[in-house]
């Protein structure tokens, strides 16, 4: 069992307040996953010509503005970094892949969460509810965010084994459920030049969207042939730069529920993590249908 | 009837513990309070699971799992959505939803009517032994599996797999079924089972003419092991 919780403004005012939403609905689903927590934020876009990283390190004391400086002086441009508990924020004066790639390369002691324009990937083991304190999730605003508590089953409970899963610039992914065909889809997908960072079926399954969509297939299209090649059990929900999608599993073994009202759509992985938000009592709920995608993007001016 | 039996008892799960409620609704079977009104219901599982007496439960809301579960006698309300395990294991009385209700509605049902004004998602009447369900629209795959007893009646359309392994319960569909389960096939429609029909319709309050529905039931031939049948496993 898993939790999962993903929600979507519809105005400008609702996003200034996206974080403790978020953090209610999370808090709700906190004893379908105590083991560990993450979440996946859309907000403030790095400016053009730039990108921006989330880092994690397992060290407390780790010197964040160090890093800031190297990445000032390799790319150029100075930004500090926006530090929340292991994790900090970074925007580089690069494409992201670059941005990256030079972390890894330069700083194999760190961990990159997420890379991309706007997302913001938090994630650490423990109690959801201290971690949503711990990253002080309830002040963060943004267009859209994911939230995930995980019941770990079929892999150890680490920070790098919690969701979300990034799976590809400005795209995660968060999942309840289980794979059964992860550890031969890990070595076809590591054969196909993508990086796999942990024994995770959850990962593998970012990894699959990531190669389907390096291929040309759109996100939808990407979830759709995840039908025939991922096995086992899902609620799936996918961030997008412009939104998130849902997917659920043909015999719909995990739970779903959505939700829209005039302020905002949410996807749950039960009704009680949509009641906890405002004009809830009138919105329209429904149960996603197995087997289909849902998505909801901004529209793009 | 004194005045206490007759008084509407609201009870506000913003503000009472679920288990509260439930105690409760159980100590009312010796005496009480005989009609509710729960309201903020917010999701929450469990809401009057157990109840044994013939009270009326109104739920002003969206529940969570189990709702109603093992209902013996209570006439059961909701005004809202239902989610899974909806009436599970419901021994008599009803449970009727304005809303939609989640997977495995009515499941293992012994007895009583739980009516779904909306639609029930996948696995509605799973192992039903007697109790009747009524859905007003369409019902997910692989309902009425291994149904023994009872009825499904479902006013839309029915998913995959509709009565796999069914034994003796009738099921009655209007709309189209995506595909039937195995042992399940369609079956003669006698007048006994337009009167069946007619009287669930008319208990559940849903408007359909029972002409306009075709009735599903077993083949019989998975009932017991025969290597003749293998094939239909």
């Amino acid at each position: 069992m898993c939790g999962i919780a993903g929600l979507f403004s519809k105005s400008t005012a609702f996003e200034q307040r996206l974080g403790d939403h978020l953090s209610d609905m999370l808090i709700q689903m906190a004893d379908r996953g105590p083991d560990s927590a993450g979440v996946a934020f859309y907000r403030n876009p790095a400016p053009t010509g730039c990108s921006k990283l989330t880092l994690f390190s397992p060290d407390d004391q780790y010197s964040w503005d160090d890093l800031a400086g190297q990445l000032s002086k390799a790319f150029g441009g100075a930004h500090a970094p926006e530090v929340r508990a292991s994790h900090a924020v970074i925007v580089v004066e690069t494409d992201a892949d670059d941005a990256g790639r030079w972390v890894i390369d330069n700083h194999p002691e760190l961990r990159v969460m997420s890379a991309g324009q706007s997302i913001e990937i938090y994630k650490e083991k423990g109690d959801p509810r201290q971690f949503i304190e711990r990253f002080g999730l309830r002040e963060l605003s943004g267009t859209h965010a994911l939230g995930h508590t995980r019941m770990a089953t079929e892999s150890i409970v680490t920070t790098e084994h919690s969701h979300p899963f990034s799976t590809g610039l400005d795209l995660c992914l968060v999942h309840n459920g289980s794979l059964s065909n992860h550890n031969r889809l890990r070595e076809e997908l590591r054969r196909e030049g993508l990086t796999i960072q942990t024994d995770n079926d959850s990962e593998v399954a970012a990894a699959y969207l990531t190669w389907k969509m390096r291929e040309g297939a759109s996100l939808t299209e990407a979830l759709e042939s995840g039908l025939d090649d991922l096995d086992g059990f899902y609620t799936f929900a996918v961030g997008t730069a412009d939104g998130f999608a849902v997917l659920r599993d043909p015999i719909a073994c995990k739970p779903a529920v959505m939700s829209e009202s005039d302020e905002w759509v949410a996807m749950a992985s039960e009704y009680r993590a949509i009641a906890v938000l405002p004009g809830a009592e009138t919105a329209r709920v429904w149960e996603p249908e197995p087997g289909q995608v849902y998505i909801w993007e901004k529209q793009r001016v | 009837m004194t005045a206490t039996e007759t008084a509407v008892e609201t009870v506000d799960l913003t503000d009472t513990p679920i288990r509260e409620l439930n105690q409760r609704l159980h100590d009312a079977a010796e005496g009480g309070p005989q009609r509710w009104r729960i309201i903020h219901p917010g999701g929450i599982h469990a809401i009057a699971a157990g109840v044994n007496a013939p009270l009326e439960i109104d739920i002003d809301g969206h529940v969570g799992y189990y709702c109603a579960g093992m209902n013996k006698e209570a006439q059961v309300r909701i005004h809202g959505s239902a989610g899974v395990g909806l009436a599970e294991n419901i021994m008599s009385g009803s449970v009727i939803v304005d809303g939609d209700a989640s997977q495995s509605a009515a499941a293992t049902g012994r007895g009583g009517l739980v009516v779904v004004r909306g639609n029930a998602a996948a696995r509605c009447g799973i192992s039903m032994k007697g109790v009747n369900i009524v859905v007003e629209g369409n019902v997910g795959h692989l309902s009425g599996f291994m149904a023994q007893k009872g009825a499904l009646v479902v006013c839309g359309d029915a998913g995959e797999a509709l009565g796999d392994s069914i034994y003796e319960t009738h099921i009655y569909v209007r709309g189209s079924v995506a595909e039937l389960g195995a042992d399940c096939i369609e079956k003669e429609f006698g007048d006994f089972h337009l009167a069946e029909l007619t009287g669930l319709l008319a208990e559940a309050g849903v408007d359909c003419d029972a002409a306009d529905f075709k009735r599903y039931g077993s083949a019989r031939k998975l009932y017991n092991f025969d290597i003749d049948n293998a094939d239909a496993y």
